[in-house]
């Protein structure tokens, strides 16, 4: 019962610190606008000397350990890959899902619940992409972070998460949703109470999708190395034009970029 | 009235036709300069002569000065005219060292261009897609077309699943500039360091 008690007050605790955080450090940059402008201003990077640090740690345990790892994992045959990434994307769709309706897209959430359901049973616990076989829409990722940023909440800083790596503060907001309560996945491994999912199993699908990342970058990643003169700020540029696409929900180009500059140049 | 209605369907159908043919050449000419890369890259040249030939389409279809402006961002407008100059000439060497370099390990490309969308009469964006192998999934390519001059389309800009490599670039200059008092001399010797390479 003492443990029950202990467990939800340190849980609404944590809450309370992180919403605090959130806040504070996500509409600190945004000048008191809080609207999601379509044209992108520039996240601040606060605590620039500490991430380029951790960016160096990280990169450093990159060379030693996930490099190599998700070079070997690139060994294994093509089909067995996309069945390692179909399943991890099929567990992903339960945080998607959840995130869909809080973002107002209920159409969505069906159509990713169908999808779940159908790659599940159908398709082996997700290792075959039916959905997609029998014309299921593309499938888009969705998690906490973009739903708080389409909620109007501004990035706030720039963070390099040890092994992480790339984040905001609203993001990383949003990965702290997932283990409290927001993923059901972790839910049933980590607080399930059945005897086929542990906290083994939960941390063996993030270790996997890891390295399933990781390998399918790999090529673009060691050109990014070999070309970048300031890495840290190629990753952070990317990272961040990233997050806002999908937080706009958007695939057109033009909605997202500031034609601005461009058009003050003339070559011709 | 017959005149006016004359005009203003030959008014119209003028615009429409100078409208397409920009969009149809801003398509034709991607497909072109992919299929030149791509014949360079298929055509069994040793590394060295590859990196040769791709410089020379760089030179033919990429924007590099509008490319170098654009990454300088507001610093551009700190330069003397010297400076900026100056500027030119390091940053082609390094841009054209950088996309042989970066292009030169890719064999046999396959890009399917599928569509374009006029912005203005200045840019198009012309899709694409890098068709999936067995190392690689698709990838989604876009290309900023600069339609200024008809005659001489310019690439600017490449968009690779939504990621802009022009921002990128920009905004990696501007780390460099910043993190070392606002100097341009910093990014100067970067370029050349890298191009020297």
């Amino acid at each position: 019962m003492y443990y029950i008690f202990y467990s939800i007050m340190k849980k609404i605790f944590t809450i309370s610190v992180l919403s605090l955080f959130i806040f504070a450090s996500a509409f600190a940059g945004d000048d008191g606008e809080l609207n999601l402008s379509k044209k992108s201003k520039p996240v601040k990077d606060c605590f620039e000397p500490i991430n380029r640090v951790t960016f160096a740690v990280n990169m450093g345990l990159d060379k030693i350990i996930f490099k190599p790892v998700a070079k070997g994992y690139r060994v294994l045959p093509s089909p067995v890959r996309a069945g390692v990434s179909n399943a991890l994307d099929n567990l992903s769709s339960l945080v998607t899902i959840p995130n869909n309706i809080l973002q107002g897209e209920i159409k969505k959430a069906g159509v990713n619940t169908g999808r779940f359901a159908v790659n599940t049973t159908i398709g082996v616990l997700g290792i075959f992409d039916v959905a997609e076989m029998i014309g299921f829409p593309e499938y888009e990722k969705e998690d906490y972070g973009q739903t708080l940023g389409t909620f109007g909440i501004g990035p706030g800083c720039y963070l390099v998460l040890p092994v992480i790596g790339p984040s905001t503060v609203r993001d990383t907001a949003g990965s702290f949703i997932n283990i409290m309560g927001g993923d059901p996945w972790y839910n049933a491994s980590m607080n399930g109470n059945n005897e086929y999912l542990s906290e083994s199993t939960y941390l063996a699908s993030r270790v996997l999708g890891g390295i399933d990342f990781r390998a399918k970058n790999i090529d673009s990643l060691e050109n990014l190395e070999k070309n970048s003169m300031d890495l840290y700020a190629s990753f952070r540029s990317l990272y961040l034009q990233d997050r806002q696409q999908k937080i706009l929900n958007s695939k057109a180009t033009t909605e997202t970029m500031d034609d601005g500059d461009w058009e003050e140049i003339d070559s011709q | 009235m017959k005149k006016i209605f004359t005009f203003v369907v030959l008014t119209l159908i003028f615009f429409n036709f100078n409208n397409n043919a920009f969009s149809i050449e801003a398509d034709v000419f991607v497909q072109s300069t992919v299929n030149r890369a791509a014949k360079t890259l298929g055509g069994g040249l040793t590394k060295e002569e590859r990196i040769e030939k791709l410089k020379e389409i760089a030179k033919d279809t990429v924007d590099i000065t509008g490319i170098g402006f654009y990454s300088l961002g507001k610093h551009r407008k700190n330069l003397s005219k010297e400076e900026l100059e100056n500027y030119k000439i390091v940053f082609e060497a390094y841009f054209l060292k950088s996309f042989s370099s970066r292009l030169a390990e890719y064999s046999n490309p396959e890009i399917e261009v599928n569509s374009k969308n006029i912005i203005n009469a200045n840019y198009t964006i012309v899709s694409s897609t890098l068709v999936a192998t067995d190392s690689r999934p698709e990838v989604k390519i876009e290309w900023r077309v600069y339609t200024k001059d008809p005659d001489n389309l310019l690439i600017r800009d490449l968009i690779i699943e939504g990621l802009s490599l022009a921002r990128t670039q920009k905004e990696e200059f501007s780390s460099i500039i910043n993190s070392n008092d606002g100097k341009i001399e910093a990014l100067l010797k970067n370029l050349s360091d890298f191009s020297a390479k």
